[in-house]
């Protein structure tokens, strides 16, 4: 089985910080999208279970390989970054685009996308890469099981979840419920220096000319502002447990929480 | 927000495992590290843990399913495990300790044998030469091992052994020849735990270190076969102390680490807390506390990387090396400690902070692998050496 995993580098989510442009300062320390680990431990268990391989792609500055090394550690098999000055800026439509585009130079069977960026946040390229590819897209998976041509899988919903299959080639977007991604073993770590990172520019993977990047960017960012100071944190403290437990009830009713 | 040591010294792979390790140190050590110190028991788990991760293979050769690494990385892991938990750190120094004799004598029968398991953290070995009566003086073991056919039948007791009691392997350092010269009475075993006539005889109750089980072991008429033995009849002393030139520098790694992990509490703890409406870390006696403890960690990990380099390009003075970097760390990890007990002031004397887990842990340091004491006259005879 081939799986194709599309990754984001992301600012560090303990470190994010706004720059003076009000845009994320994306200088601090990069790492893997926190819901794009997970779909890639998903996928290294199928392969683990099945066999195929594993292809990481990403679009993201060439310098920010050390994310891409991580995930590599992991146990994916390879890396295609698709790399170019114009895509600075691009929004999720771009990217899209783009990421659509490299994949039409990859063999896949199936392709997992985190459910959103920690960074961004939109929830929509995965959507938008299977439309554009025209391929079945199946979201919000908390278990994914291949058949012969074809995949299952759960989808959660406000009741439960509901259980759907589609044709392969297929897109599956997935949630933290697969499970907790695995740590690179220091044998991974050691192995993932040797494997190799493909950096695509855009005309490589034929879209030179397209309106693609910053310049063509559909949505653009008026304002940005870190979320409000939630106020004080209360600590109930006493030898009493059911006094503490009493005072902290009182204070969820006072505020009707419950 | 473990700092950095200058990124020059390192290699892309060491610095890749030792972050990794740092990471698997925070996540998964740290919040196991005060329950490990209060029940005092060996963390059966993250043994696994780091089997599975093959932080425990490091110091192995890549032909027995080892990572093959030198000694600055097998460092660079004591260190960050020990920054979150000394006992956790030791589990690597002490593997590393134990297997040290066979991977520098062993036969290729005998590392076939024994190195795979311990490669894979299947297996623990432990170090066994101090004696009640042979700490400081350690050619003055007692425990025998006397020919008998084709196998050597060892009877004494060893005591202050590191993973004595978990161990599957122990390297045992008999007397062969007691008519012989202190240097040549000596030889070293490979006793399999499992061996008729091994026990455990006890456990110590220990300051620090308490998760890690420290064992007296009785050897009444044990067993083994001629194969067993590293070495040749009377080489046991001068591998015992070849191993420790060589092992050392895993023990100043777990004082650094230490020494780091308290120096990230206090700091982050000077930020925090609030006296005379302001916090403590704006007072310049505290800041005072923290630059030299800043300054003292750095010191003894640049020395130890130093060292490390040294001792794996064969300098002829490793032993020297080896000492300095034992004795500084040491010393480091003890004053840092403490100083770290200072910044927190009275919550620091409370189990509900790290710094006194650390205080106690650090004392172990200046003790073991060779007193300070022991660390000084190494050195100074390396120097005295020199001249003669």
């Amino acid at each position: 089985m081939r799986i194709v995993v599309l990754v984001k580098p992301v600012p560090d989510p303990g470190e994010e910080r706004l720059g003076a442009d009000g845009r994320l300062d994306r200088s601090v320390s990069a790492v893997i999208n926190g819901n794009d680990e997970y779909v890639l431990e998903a996928a290294l268990q199928l392969i683990d279970a099945n066999g195929g391989d594993v292809t990481l792609l990403s679009m993201a500055p060439a310098g920010i390989t050390d994310p891409i090394r991580k995930a590599l550690a992991m146990g994916a098999t390879r890396a295609v970054l698709v790399s170019d000055p114009a895509l600075a800026g691009a929004c999720a439509w771009s990217t899209a685009q783009v990421l659509a585009a490299a994949l039409q130079t990859l063999e896949y069977d199936l392709v997992l996308v985190g459910a959103d960026t920690s960074d961004g946040g939109g929830g929509v390229v995965g959507a938008a890469v299977a439309t554009l590819l025209h391929r079945p897209y199946l979201s919000h998976a908390r278990k994914i099981e291949p058949f012969e041509g074809g995949v299952r899988v759960e989808r959660l919903s406000a009741s439960g979840h509901d259980v759907l299959e589609a044709a392969l080639p297929a897109v599956v977007g997935g949630t933290q419920l697969l499970g907790e991604p695995r740590y690179p073993t220091l044998r991974g770590i050691m192995g993932a220096r040797s494997k190799e990172i493909a950096i695509r520019t855009l005309a490589e993977i034929g879209l030179a000319d397209r309106a693609v990047g910053g310049a063509h960017a559909t949505t653009a960012l008026l304002d940005a502002r870190p979320p409000a100071s939630r106020g004080s944190t209360r600590v109930v403290r006493g030898a009493d447990p059911a006094a503490a437990a009493a005072a902290i009830v009182d204070f969820l009713v006072e505020r009707r929480a419950i | 927000m473990t700092a950095a040591p200058a990124l020059g010294r390192l290699t892309d792979d060491q610095r890749a495992i030792r972050d990794a390790v740092r990471t698997l140190a925070r996540e998964r050590v740290a919040p196991r590290a005060a329950e490990i110190d209060r029940s005092a028991t060996f963390p059966e788990d993250l043994r696994a843990l780091l089997a599975e991760q093959g932080i425990l293979g490091l110091p192995f050769p890549e032909r027995f399913g080892g990572l093959g690494a030198d000694l600055l990385t097998v460092c660079l892991a004591i260190e960050a495990l020990s920054a979150a938990c000394a006992t956790t750190g030791l589990i690597l120094a002490i593997q590393e300790l134990g297997a040290l004799p066979l991977l520098l004598a062993g036969t290729e029968e005998q590392l076939e044998r024994f190195v795979p398991g311990l490669a894979a953290g299947r297996d623990l070995v432990a170090f066994a030469l101090t004696e009640a009566d042979a700490g400081s003086d350690a050619a003055a073991v007692r425990t025998r091992a006397i020919r008998d056919g084709e196998s050597y039948v060892v009877s004494g007791a060893k005591r202050f052994i590191s993973h004595g009691s978990v161990a599957h392997l122990v390297i045992v350092f008999a007397v062969t020849d007691p008519e012989a010269d202190r240097r040549c009475r000596i030889s070293a075993f490979v006793v399999e735990t499992d061996s008729p006539g091994f026990s455990v005889s006890r456990l110590e109750h220990k300051m620090g270190i308490r998760g890690s089980p420290t064992a007296e072991l009785a050897f009444d008429e044990v067993r083994v076969p001629i194969a067993n033995r590293i070495g040749a009849e009377g080489d046991g002393f001068d591998l015992a102390m070849r191993t420790l030139d060589r092992s050392r520098p895993g023990i100043a790694a777990q004082a650094v680490g230490i020494a780091q992990g308290a120096l990230d509490a206090a700091a982050a703890y000077a930020g925090q807390r609030r006296q005379f409406g302001r916090a403590i870390g704006e007072f310049q006696l505290v800041q005072g506390l923290l630059a030299d403890m800043d300054a003292r960690t750095e010191a003894a990990r640049q020395l130890l990387y130093t060292a490390c380099d040294e001792i794996e390009r064969g300098a002829p003075d490793a032993g020297r090396w080896s000492a300095l970097c034992k004795l500084v760390a040491g010393d480091a990890a003890m004053a840092v400690t403490t100083d770290a007990v200072q910044v927190f002031g009275g919550y620091g004397y409370l189990d509900d902070f790290p710094v006194e887990r650390m205080m106690r842990d650090a004392k172990i340091t200046q003790l073991y692998e060779g007193t300070q004491q022991i660390q000084r006259l190494v050195i100074a005879r390396a120097l005295l050496a020199r001249n003669a």
